[in-house]
């Protein structure tokens, strides 16, 4: 009896130090939770409620409020998305049902080489290329066509909303085509072949059969793309002007959240300056993490077990 | 074939021609980017752009030798910490995962691939760079390990689960206990598939600027001491992009080149390991 037990004290040593190991990621988690939480109590405190809705940002009168930060975190975020949504499902689509055979795996690569560019260097295509393209190719037909309404209203010096909503629609797409083309893969050929058996063209059993069994890991997909917008940060730092300012107009500079944090944290000499900072970058950790706990949870229900999308993300 | 089913059949052809237009369109933004890296980067690299350290704004001739060096220190300080602990806790996933805290861990590594870097990088700062009273590389190298960690772990995961149940029992019914099974037997058949994991995590972080920003700084000269401020290729691009000069601009494009070239390699070879793993499994 003795002699077993020394002899098997490698199992349950290894086992502990797994469990040790695996155990660091959810302290990890909380601990940059509950840190960020301390930093920002402060300003909190002083600001309470009125810190999400206030739209003055004072650093000399020391008066913070992060309004037009979360409303141009969101805006920018969801102009992305739309831009964003059609083309990874199209992707997604495209390589799951209808690619020949010898074309998905090249196009495959190409869509997740399109998730290893680093944040900065899509900054600096964007600032070089893409901000002159929307001023000479896209802005003139949008204003003609649309510059009615209050989105398109205003001077385009460049730097705007509306830079930082391409440059985040090019970044997120292949995140979301990733991710729903996993879930396509995971729904069950019988699926297919029962809606092409009635008799189903192609494009109809994709949407009548296809499409609907995976609509919960689609909106998952979706989702987990959002919460990549939402935290972006160099990118959109570079491209969409760092203002203050609450508007309609997406030819205007605007700021996000990761913007505020990149641009301001070396710059915040006061306590209560780097506490609001830290508060901004508690709303963003929040609802990020809101944004992507759900996501997960959709996905996982449609491809259980498979490590779904764990390529890309 | 009556005219209804011909309409749906025109339908099913031209909404395929929708999707595979939408995918082109998709594709379309990185052979954009590529080909303004080659053209505009690649005009700008010569000799001294790797062998020399930046020269004060206005004069040229300079280099960015000090960034790379940078970015293969501050990566592998991030290796060195997150490596282990990635590998570890995709182990424990898929040898003892099946029950709450297994499911907890799994959760939580994929919540937190999707956080913002930003916010890692302030707690960071936080916890290595103000109790220290200065940047440092090994702060900028604590960020990226834990932006490492989840991705990591995932792949791990995912790798060893596909080793086949039935090489596992051989090692056991040799009278291999479970520690040497595991380790020996399941992480060794899984290991392309581990190294594959880890080199596209290396691809990820070594690009990325905003943890960087706060923890590891920048510095203008050359530096390979890690208690102090030291430069990466990213953060160089963005200090560059956001810069005045005609020069500093060529200088960014022909970073971004650099880096993005090391990213290829590193994205290619993980593309590589995998596919050996198949051809041989």
């Amino acid at each position: 009896m003795v002699r077993r037990h020394t002899r098997n004290i490698g199992d349950p040593a290894y086992r502990w130090i797994l469990t040790g190991l695996a155990l660091l990621l959810p302290l990890l988690l909380l601990a940059v939770g509950s840190q960020l939480a301390i930093s920002a109590a402060p300003a909190l405190k002083k600001f309470g409620f009125g810190f999400l809705l206030s739209t003055t940002w004072d650093p000399v009168a020391e008066v913070y409020g992060a309004a037009p930060m979360i409303f141009g975190t969101i805006v920018s975020s969801l102009l992305g998305l739309i831009i964003a949504v059609p083309l990874a499902l199209g992707v997604a689509i495209f390589l799951t049902e209808f690619a020949p055979r010898w074309l998905r795996q090249p196009v495959g690569f190409l869509v997740e080489l399109l998730a290893a560019v680093p944040s900065v260097v899509y900054g600096l295509w964007g600032v070089f290329v893409l901000i002159p393209l929307l001023r000479t190719i896209a802005v003139p037909p949008l204003r003609a066509l649309l510059g009615w309404t209050p989105f398109f209203k205003g001077v385009f010096y460049g730097n705007s909303m509306l830079a930082a909503g391409v440059i985040l629609a090019i970044m997120i797409v292949p995140y979301i085509a990733a991710v729903s083309r996993e879930v396509l893969q995971a729904v069950p050929a019988t699926q297919r072949e029962a809606a092409l058996g009635l008799g189903a063209t192609r494009w109809e059993a994709v949407w009548s059969a296809v499409l609907p069994y995976g609509r919960a890991g689609i909106i998952g997909a979706i989702m987990l793309g959002f919460g990549r917008a939402l935290g972006e940060t160099m990118a959109v730092t570079l491209v969409i002007g760092n203002r203050h300012d609450l508007g309609a107009s997406l030819l205007a500079p605007a700021y996000t959240m990761a913007a505020a944090i990149a641009n301001e944290f070396s710059e915040a000499t006061t306590q209560m300056y780097l506490s609001a900072l830290f508060a901004v970058g508690l709303v963003l950790f929040i609802i990020t993490i809101t944004i992507n706990a759900m996501a997960r949870l959709l996905v996982w229900r449609v491809a259980r077990g498979a490590a779904v999308g764990s390529k890309a993300l | 074939m009556s005219a209804r089913a011909l309409r749906r059949r025109a339908k099913s052809v031209a909404m395929t021609g929708v999707v595979a237009g939408l995918a082109i369109l998709a594709v379309l933004p990185l052979l954009l980017i590529f080909a303004d890296l080659l053209h505009k980067g690649a005009t700008s690299i010569d000799w001294n752009f790797f062998v020399k350290s930046p020269v004060p704004a206005g004069e040229s001739g300079g280099g960015v030798a000090n960034a790379i060096v940078g970015t293969g220190i501050i990566v592998a300080l991030a290796c060195l910490a997150g490596i282990p602990v990635g590998v570890g806790t995709g182990l424990y996933l898929a040898e003892y995962g099946g029950g709450r805290l297994g499911w907890l861990v799994r959760f939580v590594a994929d919540v937190m691939n999707g956080t913002p870097s930003i916010v890692v990088g302030i707690s960071a700062w936080t916890w290595l760079v103000r109790p220290a009273g200065h940047f440092s590389a090994i702060a900028g190298g604590a960020a990226l390990a834990i932006l490492m960690v989840p991705m990591l772990a995932r792949t791990t995961e995912e790798m060893v689960r596909l080793v086949p149940n039935s090489l596992r029992e051989a090692a056991l019914a040799l009278g291999y206990p479970r520690w040497r099974t595991s380790l020996a037997v399941v992480a060794r058949t899984a290991l392309a598939g581990i190294v594959t994991g880890a080199l596209v995590a290396v691809a990820r972080i070594a690009g990325e600027t905003a943890p960087l920003l706060f923890t590891a700084l920048g510095n203008l000269n050359f530096s390979t001491t890690v208690t102090e401020p030291m430069q990466t290729l990213s953060l160089q691009i963005y200090v560059y992009a956001t810069g005045p000069f005609e020069e500093w601009h060529r200088l960014a494009w022909a970073s971004a080149l650099v880096l993005m070239g090391m990213v290829l390699v590193l994205s290619i070879a993980a593309r590589w390991a995998t596919r050996s793993r198949h051809a041989a499994g």
